[in-house]
């Protein structure tokens, strides 16, 4: 059971895709001017990568490695749309709030990223695990980024959660700050890539912290979670 | 060794299509299975979008197919072909729907949805599509405040010709302070239906009467 604490901990913190190996930066900027956005796509992007891994990892005898990144993309793109017709039948709302950010997750090179250098390798459970662990990881950055903007930006919380879910949630929908003017610059692009700044400069620095703790622990570098550029 | 790189090309290759033909069926299989509530939700939020720019006690059609053509017109604003949906209380018309595309905002165009009673009374106008600044231009969605409002009961009569614009151009309208050019736009836009509405209410009705009669055939399935 050590490899998937490892797994875990690789996901969440070690080789966090948001702020360690860089990955998917495209939604994380586009899709994180409120919480409920980013942990949606979060979420969205976790469920492919665990059944893109899930569905590469068996099969990864067969695949002859010359054509393994088209049947990889192929096999994403065919899921991903999947789950794209499946929230546009069951979820509306949501669908008209991810809007095209779902399609994208195809073209998102964490996912192929993580297929190709982690399920093409591992057995079934571990693959599943590391690809949804990994999504996880990322929704937890989309969450604080989506936090930090949407504070910054508007002045609530949570905002827009009653589309994502139904009316009954609409009094979760904090106010923070009464009467605000907004910051516009934290709700539009340059927010993001600054929050984003904020959030792996808070990372390295708790890394730091550690290592100076124990000078005798060694970076993490496993081969196989390296990104596979 | 030309047959094992032969052997291996086709072998490849097989996968190759085995993989696409699989996924594709998997694709066909959910779409096939998804097409149908997709149409219904999407069929349910146009009803709740039209709830909000007319009443449904003031109709009793079938309204998402009692639809008539609308070529392009500059005063809608539409390049192509598009259709607005007539309501109607005992088969009469009661309103139409136009949807209006507004071309001078701050940032590309701007979708509205337009509801004109049949005697040239708005009935409620609601921005459906805009990429205007947040914080700043998007005060026309309702989402963010009630200034779309200002456009219920106005009229041709109502308010003349010079009047339609903001309060800053000499017109009737308010507006917020630091965004302008998205309420110019919006304002231009709804007058600029109002007066199509008017050039062509008699065509528009008629028209829809003689398409009423097919409509509402494939009304009585499709109603919600």
């Amino acid at each position: 059971m050590g490899q998937f604490k490892d797994i875990t901990e690789n996901g969440i913190w070690k080789q966090n895709p948001g702020v360690v190996q860089l990955l998917g930066l495209c939604p994380t900027l586009a899709v994180t001017t409120t919480v409920v956005n980013g942990v949606s796509l979060g979420l969205a992007t976790a469920v492919v990568m665990a059944a893109a891994s899930g569905a590469v990892s068996p099969v990864r005898k067969f695949v002859p490695n010359e054509i393994r990144l088209p049947v990889f993309i192929l096999v994403i793109a065919a899921l991903v749309t999947v789950i794209d017709l499946l929230i546009h039948a069951y979820a509306l709302p949501l669908h008209k709030v991810l809007g095209i950010f779902i399609p994208l997750i195809v073209v998102n090179c964490i996912v192929l990223g993580r297929v190709d250098a982690f399920a093409a390798k591992n057995p079934p459970a571990r693959a599943m695990w590391d690809g949804f662990i990994m999504g996880i990881g990322l929704t937890i950055v989309l969450a604080l980024l989506g936090a930090m903007r949407e504070v910054l930006g508007k002045g609530t919380l949570f905002s827009g959660l009653d589309l994502a879910l139904g009316e009954n949630f609409k009094h979760i929908v904090l106010t923070v700050i009464p009467d605000y003017q907004g910051f516009l610059l934290a709700a539009l692009p340059p927010g993001a890539f600054l929050g984003l700044a904020f959030l792996i400069a808070a990372h390295n620095w708790a890394e730091q912290r550690k290592t100076n703790k124990k000078p005798t622990a060694t970076p993490p570098a496993s081969e196989s979670l390296k990104p596979a550029h | 060794m030309p047959e094992t790189i032969l052997k291996h090309t086709i072998k490849t290759a097989i996968t190759l299509v085995a993989f696409a033909f699989a996924f594709t069926l998997l694709m066909t299989v959910v779409y096939q299975v998804t097409k149908a509530p997709i149409a219904e939700s999407e069929a349910a939020a146009r009803i709740a979008l039209f709830q909000q720019v007319i009443p449904h006690d003031r109709y009793d059609n079938a309204v998402l197919n009692d639809t008539v053509n609308i070529d392009p017109s500059k005063l809608l604003g539409n390049k192509k072909t598009s259709s607005a949906n007539i309501a109607r209380m005992n088969g009469e018309p009661v309103a139409i729907i136009l949807e209006a595309i507004a071309h001078g905002g701050y940032n590309g165009d701007i979708k509205l949805l337009v509801a004109i009673d049949s005697a040239g009374i708005i009935s409620g106008v609601r921005v459906i599509k805009h990429t205007e600044t947040p914080g700043l231009g998007d005060y026309i969605d309702i989402a963010k405040s009630q200034w779309i409002k200002l456009f219920d009961v106005e009229s041709l009569t109502k308010t003349t010709s010079a009047n339609w614009a903001v309060t800053k151009d000499g017109g009737t309208f308010d507006y917020m302070a630091g965004a302008t050019i998205t309420p110019r736009a919006v304002i231009k836009a709804v007058h600029k239906a109002l007066q199509y509405f008017e050039a062509n209410k008699t065509v528009l009705f008629k028209e829809a009467v003689k398409e009423d009669e097919t409509a509402n055939k494939v009304g009585e399935n499709g109603a919600i």
